[in-house]
């Protein structure tokens, strides 16, 4: 079992649980309002957390405002709105964040006594980072000197940090080697479990937290350690099922290699819920082979015929948020219940109750022989949960629907002894690093191979933070002759995801209704494109069309948003070559070595220039339907959902 | 004096386990990861043999006579699939292995003759050669499973 999680914060789970022992974030979204220095690493957080930006442009709007450090290599908002941007070549994230470490250690600008007494590593990470002076940086990066000497400043000589992390970090070169160096920058500083001071290894969407914490994206849920017995056995007395029944024997088996198992066939059936790897996943022409082969069952809970859904097997039509009761989750460990708005349409169900009548029909017993699963609707399996959580990092014990209804949300931990929840963590710098607490024993950063129980022990970590030092590597695909250019995938704020619910609402598919290819202007100049023509974008994989927008993204680097699909363009995939669309048509199946998060941004391409414009380009395709392909189960009804979702919107 | 000879095995076995790495990131193009951590992997065994070489000359090249043990016996019979994938990685790790133990008893030989720049050498590559097991250990880990069970 593995979530879309695995797309979009796998990483950020990865680094949390490397430097500070498990995921859970430390800092609060109030440290905006505190906060004197923002760094941004690979977070285009205007287009993708739209409602934690306006907190950072009010604070930059008013008295005192923080400085603002952008890396990226496109021109986004955050870019434009930063005091130093800082758009590094793609693949270059650990060598960036290693020469802003060696300059916290040439400056001094280190908490020698938070270091001294909460960290363990420091040696290893001054000697490891000694060689990334300013030029050596400059030169690896393709950085100016002078702009990142004043980052490093920036970073080194404020009172009050935050940093967040986005997929610049996580879906590049060296994703979880990467993120960790953030929080090394947070453990040299000290910049952690005060006011203003906190790291964010941020969530592709407002609510994945849920699915890390509860075990929905692979790992166990509490943030337990699938390689700690006591661990597993706490788990199998809470189910009342033997502990072999908890697959744990293995490292959780992450998406790409259950496709990989699916396309080998020693997986023959895949549930797919809420999600679309069909557009989603890299390499999609493989992708949807793998969906169509004759040996694979596949079944897919969704709220649209999504290009997923049309090769499935069987379909079940899913509720929407808005159709349903649960809690969200979000990066800041605060806890919302959403209520019902509407009832689902026609047959519809919340996912919950397609889950829970599986279960049923399929008679799972615990070891007493009663029904294994002992709850029968929201509230009732978030009892269980609370459960489940109690003494874990996570700890929702003191949360209730009641309290949620009737006040605002809750951070966790909520327990009886913190009753009003948890703003920060770590406030005491003791970190969740103890053996009997840890969630992973840790890897090697570099390899992915996982140390034992014993070498974890043997480091003495005794609730001190990791400070892990990597050398930069190149990563696996560079441009050459045949692809000179480098694609970097990414999003608009109007659309979410594969467009499933956002590619259905006029006004927000009509600000963004086609995919575009963002290009340099050198770039565009060398290779006599202007703004407007149709270009073909062709990787070792496949190809795309759109149209080229001409801008100031980094010279050699290509952006595709990678919304765009087929669904609303005659099916699962791409009826000729000229109406190719999807980003992920080009990316290459390649991930992480230790969070598996792929890698989505970092693809060797060429540009060709085919068309005046792109709808010429696209000759043959008829023309686009703003609302979509394929109806949903019940019109009408779905139509209030959507006119509910207007409303909020507006 | 025997180290030269251990020296040559020594090299022997890491420009083996290279071109080892490279035959396995060949035979398994599509599994992403396996090409390339081996790749990386190979690239740390070449490394090792280059920075051995001045020893191997301030020791006397002493041609290794020894007929050839593990590569000749491994690699070997029809191996498809899943099962294939576990197969090669294990024989990678013999032939890790032979590399792990060689740099130890070269170590031992070089605190004898009190050679301190072949006692760093050995210090900096056994670390790695550390890393290529873990690797590999890990990696078999998670697919004996699928490939023994229900491949």
């Amino acid at each position: 079992m593995d979530g879309n999680t695995r797309l979009c914060t796998a990483t950020a789970a990865a680094a949390l649980k490397a430097s500070f022992g498990t995921d859970g974030q430390p800092g609060s979204y109030t440290d905006v309002d505190h906060c004197d220095a923002i760094a941004l690493w690979g977070h285009n957080c205007a287009e993708t957390q739209a409602v934690l930006w306006m907190r950072m442009l009010d604070r930059r709007r008013g008295p005192n405002p923080p400085a603002l450090l952008a890396v990226d290599p496109r021109s986004t908002p955050v870019a434009r709105e930063a005091d130093i941007h800082l758009a590094p070549r793609i693949g270059t994230n650990v060598a960036l964040v290693n020469g802003v470490l060696r300059e916290l250690f040439y400056h001094g600008w280190i908490d020698e006594t938070f270091v001294g007494a909460h960290t363990i590593g420091v040696d290893e990470l001054e000697a490891m980072v000694d060689r990334y002076t300013l030029e050596h940086v400059a030169d690896v990066c393709d950085v100016p000197a002078n702009d990142f000497a004043a980052a490093a400043e920036l970073v080194g000589t404020c009172d009050r940090l935050i940093s967040t992390v986005l997929q610049g970090f996580y879906q590049s070169n060296q994703a979880t080697a990467a993120a960790c160096q953030v929080n090394n920058v947070h453990l040299l500083r000290g910049m952690l479990g005060r006011p203003g001071a906190g790291v964010f290894q941020m969530n592709g969407q407002p609510t994945a937290q849920n699915a890390r914490e509860t075990g929905a994206d692979g790992d166990l849920p509490g943030f337990r350690n699938w390689d700690n017995p006591a661990h597993i056995a706490e788990l199998a007395g809470l189910w009342n099922v033997n502990p072999t029944t908890i697959p744990h024997w293995a490292p959780p088996t992450h998406a790409m290699q259950i496709f990989r198992y699916a396309e080998q066939g020693s997986i023959k059936l895949l549930w797919i819920s809420a999600t679309n790897p069909a557009v989603s996943l890299p390499d999609l022409a493989r992708v949807r082979r793998i969906l169509a082969q004759p040996g694979l069952f596949v079944v897919v809970q969704d709220l649209f015929l999504t290009e997923t859904a049309l090769l499935a097997d069987v379909v079940l039509p899913a509720a929407a948020w808005g159709e349903k009761v649960g809690t969200f989750t979000n990066a800041d460990r605060t806890i919302h219940l959403s209520e019902r708005a509407v009832d689902p349409p026609g047959q519809a169900r919340p996912d919950l109750d397609i889950f829970l009548d599986y279960a049923r029909r399929m008679d799972f017993r615990a070891r007493d022989g009663a029904p294994l699963i002992t709850w029968d609707d929201p509230e009732s399996a978030f009892e269980a949960w609370k459960r489940c959580s109690r003494g874990r990092p996570c700890d929702y014990s003191g949360v209730t629907y009641q309290r949620l209804r009737d006040g605002d949300g809750i951070q966790w931990p909520c327990t009886a002894d913190r009753p009003g929840g948890t703003e920060r963590l770590y406030v005491d710098a003791v970190f969740n690093t103890q053996p009997e607490m840890c969630e992973t024993y840790g890897h090697d950063l570099v390899t992915g191979a996982a140390f034992t129980a014993e070498e974890y022990r043997a480091k003495q970590p005794g609730g001190r933070a990791f400070l892990h030092a990597v050398d930069y590597q190149p990563p696996p695909e560079l441009p050459d002759a045949e692809h000179p250019l480098l694609l970097t995938t990414g999003r608009t704020v109007y659309q979410f995801h594969t467009r499933t619910k956002t590619g259905r609402i006029p006004q927000l598919d009509g600000a963004a209704p086609d995919v575009w290819v963002e290009l340099s202007r050198s770039d565009a100049e060398a290779l006599g494109i202007v703004d407007g023509d149709g270009v073909e974008v062709r990787s070792a994989r496949g190809a795309i069309r759109g149209a080229a927008r001409v801008t100031s993204v980094r010279r050699g680097v290509v952006f595709v948003p990678f919304h765009y699909g087929y669904w609303d363009r005659g099916g699962s995939a791409p009826t000729s070559p000229e109406t190719a669309r999807a980003a992920n048509e080009l990316t290459l199946s390649s991930w992480d070595p230790v969070s598996k998060q792929p890698m989505f941004k970092v693809c060797a391409i060429r540009v060709d220039r085919v068309a005046d414009d792109a709808a010429t380009a696209r000759a043959g395709s008829g023309p686009a339907d703003a609302v979509g392909f394929g109806p949903p189960y019940d019109g009408d009804a779905r139509t209030v959902a959507m006119s509910f979702l207007e409303g909020v919107e507006r | 004096m025997n180290l030269a000879h251990y020296l040559g095995l020594l090299d022997d076995a890491e420009t083996g386990l290279a071109a080892a790495f490279r035959h396995v990131a060949d035979r398994h193009r599509v599994e992403p990861d396996v090409v390339q951590e081996c790749r990386l992997l190979a690239g740390w065994s070449d490394r090792h043999a280059a920075e051995l070489a001045p020893f191997v000359r301030r020791y006397g090249e002493q041609v290794d006579d020894e007929p050839e043990r593990l590569r000749s016996t491994i690699f070997g019979g029809s191996r498809q699939g899943a099962w294939a994938l576990l197969r090669d990685l294990h024989d990678l790790y013999l032939m890790a292995t032979e590399c792990e133990l060689s740099w130890v008893l070269v170590g031992q030989a070089a605190a004898a003759v009190r050679d301190t720049e072949l006692g760093a050498l050995v210090g900096s590559c056994d670390g790695d050669t550390s890393r290529q097991l873990k690797w590999l250990r890990t990696r078999m880990k998670q697919a004996a499973p699928q490939a023994l069970v229900v491949s």
